[in-house]
């Protein structure tokens, strides 16, 4: 009884002077900025490590001196992989929190979800991860990778350099996959390649048993053509999908796959001795060789502690988009929303591949393209990269329902999908 | 050629001896390696078939570390090295001699880059060096990689090569690969017959690709013959397809039978809904993890019994927290399945977030050992081998646990006390030790499931969730209660689910297996074998 008595009182102690410091900190005017990344669940494996990359970039702009006169805050929420839960945390975020901007989400899905809560509150989102397109919000902001800027110039460099004439498109059965492959299908038809020699295999989520698809791919191949996989297969079911690929003897050098979802973070759970060759396409790697990101992967490995710990595409994408909202609200003097959004257009920063990336009207960002092919070290050897920079193409211009469309969030326009056939502003088919 | 090997090695020997004077075709062979450093991919890939042409072996060494990526430029004077890293340092290789050449720190040195298309010339290249190497294994594998990117340029060799020849088996392949470049070049339609039937001999599925890629460019007689072998090529390979699903099948039907094992024994013989079943498996998962982590720092020689070695201390692990679980929660909660259904929930939340917060949320490195990795042909089949083993040990686990409920002095009393725990409590046993450890029994063998499933599946705190539901499924279908049903249950729902998949999708297949389950269970609601007698009713 003693015993629990004591525990119970230290506990409540503890809980008094934490609430009393977290007071002290808001006393002390600081800017709230806000983290919504899943840090349990299945999404946990991804999204933790933004979740650190923001804490961060945070603490480094703060020792910079904050930002107009004040320090940053961050207030970090866990919405644990649930899509509706993500709309609650936001909501927290913006109404409890008062944060004045959010960084946060990973699948499209909890994108979509916390879109309403955005746009009724008047707050932005900072959006870090590769997506399908076919989207462009006032209130968001899109840093990762457009299918423009990732899948199709993927497709044009397995046809250019390795002569590939058949595909097989394999994903995910959720949204990015399906609208990135109705995208590649329509692109490489336009190309000139037969249906037959195009095969599309969806499969669920964390789906484990490769070896029926993968035999599949093995008999798609052996038509005499060229054949490469493109990978739209999500998560965790890539560790043994490259396993079945390696045991059944399919080599890079045979049928290459190419990955738009496999990164540094997911190659750090596999051997990847017999993945040496397959590719991914991304707009930044670790092993990119310039000043500022040998300076960004030393600062995260201090940060973290831990020299293993490996960078990615999503993380660049928040640094990037991170600096662009500083930049913003510098140049708006405030924090206030709606004069970040129209600061915010056509703000370069640098990124870490030794280029600069700029805020375009619709609210994407300019980025280069790099193809990689794994080595054994689980690092990415870049055998390709886009001359210039690629602007992200929000509605695809390979869609009939929206190859029409624009988005121009300036002002007079402040619209997301402006029809250039009719002259109206209004969204798909009318 | 032996007498041109001698020269070869007394030159390298000389050359060690007086490194100044290189001969003059030693000289061209520098340059030409050092002109690997410059130029695109493509460019790189001619300068290596130019090389290749040379025929000297000794460039073989050299096109092998650059396809591994261990070509190094050094960046003042241009000259290329074999190296190997070591921390910040390379341990450099004359390219020419293959003499050590002290070391080099990495800054100073530039990696020459590679990619697939250069890759295929270097196996090419290696191939075509290495037909005639005095090494039967050697002369095998360059059959094999000649034969996989066929190319006219090498026909004259192989010819020359299949000459000298005396194994047999290295001497077909060899006629195989000639058949399958031949086909490709111009030669006279008589010899291309010939080449198709050796290719049509072959029979599996690389012959179908050379053949189709050659049928819409050939004409009259030829591609009559082409359309034949092709057509019959594609009625063997349906065949081999068949029993490749079946397979397929056995495969999926053994990983459901390990999972769900474990689980017949705590809710099918105990009756506890054990939701944390899956997080033992995952337990078991990480244990083996750890235990690699140790053989690989201290006892890297060990590697390959790493999985022999994890087995018995998952058992032990996961038995153990079993025995806890049981004794600190469930014995509470007998005779009421919605609070141990909670509970038991609850506890493996606690059992992923603690692993969680101990391991990171990432996935975790087990690695296959070496008798587990890679697949061998059977016919027109592919076998993998962490597949085959994990049949044979699901296989293994039921037979020792069948043995221990059935003949064991502990299954006899597990069996009394499910049966009708007063008489057996009358009899003299201890009914709440014995159900302590029939519990501890069905963790263990979820954990030593786990072992096997970090094989072929992610080790990450996800791990145990995504095995939860199939479990719970095989066990209801093949008869709550019945080892042989979950076996049955396993079996039958993988096959099914494999000869699905081809025509459904797999998305699609999963839907229709689980509308297949319902529709069944309406029928039968005590599974496929039910228990029958007293004891069922109570």
């Amino acid at each position: 009884m003693n015993i629990k008595a004591r525990i119970t009182g230290a506990l409540l102690a503890g809980m008094l002077s934490a609430t009393a410091l977290q007071g002290a900190f808001a006393a002390e005017d600081t800017i709230k900025v806000g983290i919504l990344h899943s840090l349990s669940g299945t999404m946990a494996i991804s999204e933790t490590t933004l979740k650190d990359a923001m804490l961060m970039l945070i603490d480094e702009q703060n020792k910079k001196g904050g930002i107009l006169g004040k320090k940053i805050e961050a207030v970090v929420v866990d919405p644990a992989s649930d899509w509706p839960l993500f709309a609650e945390k936001a909501r927290d975020l913006i109404e409890k929190d008062k944060v004045t901007a959010v960084f946060g989400c990973w699948t499209s899905v909890s994108r979509k979800s916390v879109l309403p809560v955005f746009k009724e509150l008047d707050n932005l989102l900072f959006y870090p991860v590769q997506y399908e397109g076919e989207e462009s919000e006032r209130n968001v902001f899109y840093t990762g990778a457009a299918p423009n800027q990732q899948a199709i110039p993927a497709v044009d460099y397995l046809a250019a350099n390795e002569g590939v004439e058949r595909w097989v498109l394999a994903g995910t059965d959720y949204v990015y996959p399906r609208t990135t492959n109705k995208i590649l299908e329509a692109y490489l038809k336009a190309k000139g390649v037969a249906a037959e020699d195009i095969m599309v295999s969806y499969t669920p989520f964390g789906h484990k048993d490769w070896q029926t698809i993968v035999s599949d791919i093995k008999k798609f191949g052996s038509a005499g053509k060229k054949t490469a996989v493109v990978s739209t297969i999500n998560g965790d079911a890539n560790v043994p999908f490259y396993k079945e690929l390696g045991n059944q003897g399919i080599k890079a050098e045979d049928i290459p796959v190419v990955a738009f979802s496999v990164g540094e973070e997911e190659l750090a759970g596999l051997d990847t001795k017999p993945l040496v060759g397959h590719l991914a396409a991304w707009n930044y790697f670790q092993s990119v060789d310039t000043p500022a990101n040998a300076e960004f992967i030393k600062t995260w490995k201090a940060y973290t502690k831990n020299e293993k710990r490996v960078t990615n595409d999503p993380m660049e994408a928040h640094y990037i988009g991170f600096n662009m909202w500083v930049k913003a609200v510098e140049a708006a003097g405030t924090t206030q929303p709606d004069k970040v959004i129209d600061s915010i257009v056509g703000v370069s920063v640098p990124n870490l591949s030794g280029g600069y990336s700029t805020m375009m009207p619709n609210h994407h960002i300019t980025k280069p393209v790099l193809i990689g092919e794994i080595q054994s070290d689980g690092q990415f050897e870049t055998v390709f990269e886009t001359p210039g920079l690629v602007v992200g193409d929000e509605w695809s211009d390979y869609l009939p329902d929206s190859k029409e469309l624009i988005s121009d969030w300036r002002k007079p326009m402040s619209c997301g999908n402006f029809n250039v056939a009719t002259g109206k502003c209004g969204g798909k088919g009318s | 050629m032996h007498r041109a090997f001698k020269i070869f090695t007394l030159l390298a020997c000389l050359i060690l001896i007086f490194p100044i004077s290189e001969s003059q075709s030693q000289q061209d062979i520098r340059l030409g390696i050092n002109s690997l450093s410059k130029g695109g991919f493509s460019q790189v890939a001619d300068k290596v078939a130019q090389l290749s042409r040379t025929g000297d072996i000794k460039l073989v060494p050299v096109f092998e570390a650059l396809a591994e990526g261990n070509l190094y430029t050094r960046k003042a004077d241009e000259i290329v090295f074999m190296g190997k890293e070591g921390g910040n340092v390379l341990h450099l290789t004359d390219a020419v001699t293959g003499a050590p050449a002290g070391e080099g720190t990495k800054v100073d040195f530039e990696r020459i880059k590679v990619n697939n298309n250069l890759r295929r010339a270097v196996r090419t290249a290696i191939g075509a060096l290495t037909l005639l190497s005095p090494d039967r294994e050697v002369r095998f594998q360059a059959a094999n990689s000649v034969f996989s990117s066929p190319s006219e340029d090498a026909l004259e060799l192989l010819e020359s090569a299949i000459q000298s020849e005396r194994d047999v088996i290295v001497k077909t392949v060899m006629e195989q690969a000639r058949a399958a470049a031949l086909v490709k070049s111009d030669r006279s339609v008589a010899e291309k017959r010939a080449a198709v039937k050796i290719l049509s001999q072959r029979g599996d599925r690389n012959a179908l690709a050379i053949l189709s890629a050659t049928q819409t460019s050939a004409e009259g007689e030829l591609r009559t013959d082409i359309d034949n072998a092709i057509k019959e090529l594609q009625t063997a390979q349906a065949l081999w397809d068949a029993g490749q699903n079946v397979w397929y099948g056995l495969s999926l039907g053994s990983v459901l039978l390990l999972a769900a094992i474990g689980l017949a024994i705590t809710f099918g013989v105990m009756g506890i809904i054990n939701m944390a079943h899956g997080e033992m498996v995952m337990l078991g998962a990480y244990t083996t993890f750890i235990v690699q982590e140790i053989i690989r720092s201290s006892y890297p020689g060990l590697f390959d019994w790493s999985l022999i070695i994890a087995l018995p201390i998952a058992f032990g692990v996961t038995g153990l927290i079993g025995l806890i679980i049981e004794r600190g929660i469930i014995r509470f909660l007998y005779g009421r399945p919605l609070e141990t259904l909670l509970a038991t929930w609850g506890v493996s939340l606690m059992l992923q977030q603690g692993v969680r917060s101990i391991f990171g949320p990432s996935n975790r490195e087990v690695g296959n050992p070496s008798w587990m990795s890679g697949g061998f042909e059977l016919g027109g089949m592919t076998l993998t081998y962490n597949r085959m083993w994990i049949v044979v040990f699901s296989a293994g686990v039921f037979v020792m646990l069948l043995f221990l409920l059935k003949r064991s002095r502990f299954g006899l009393q597990m069996r009394a006390v499910t049966q009708n725990r007063r008489m057996a409590s009358s009899m003299g046993i201890k009914t709440p030790w014995v159900d302590a450890f029939t519990f501890a029994l069905g963790s263990g063998i979820a954990g030593i499931a786990g072992v096997a499933l970090s094989q072929i599946d992610n080790v990450s705190p996800n791990l145990g969730q995504s095995y939860i539901i199939d479990s719970f499924m095989v066990v209801v279908f093949g008869g709550v209660g019945n080892l042989w049903g979950t076996l049955v249950g396993a079996l039958s729902l993988g096959i099914v689910n494999k000869l699905l998949e081809p025509y459904t999708g797999a998305v699609l297949g999963k839907i229709l297996i689980l509308v297949l389950i319902i529709l069944f269970i309406q029928r039968r609601p005590r599974g496929l074998f039910a228990l029958k007698g007293r004891a069922v009713e109570t």
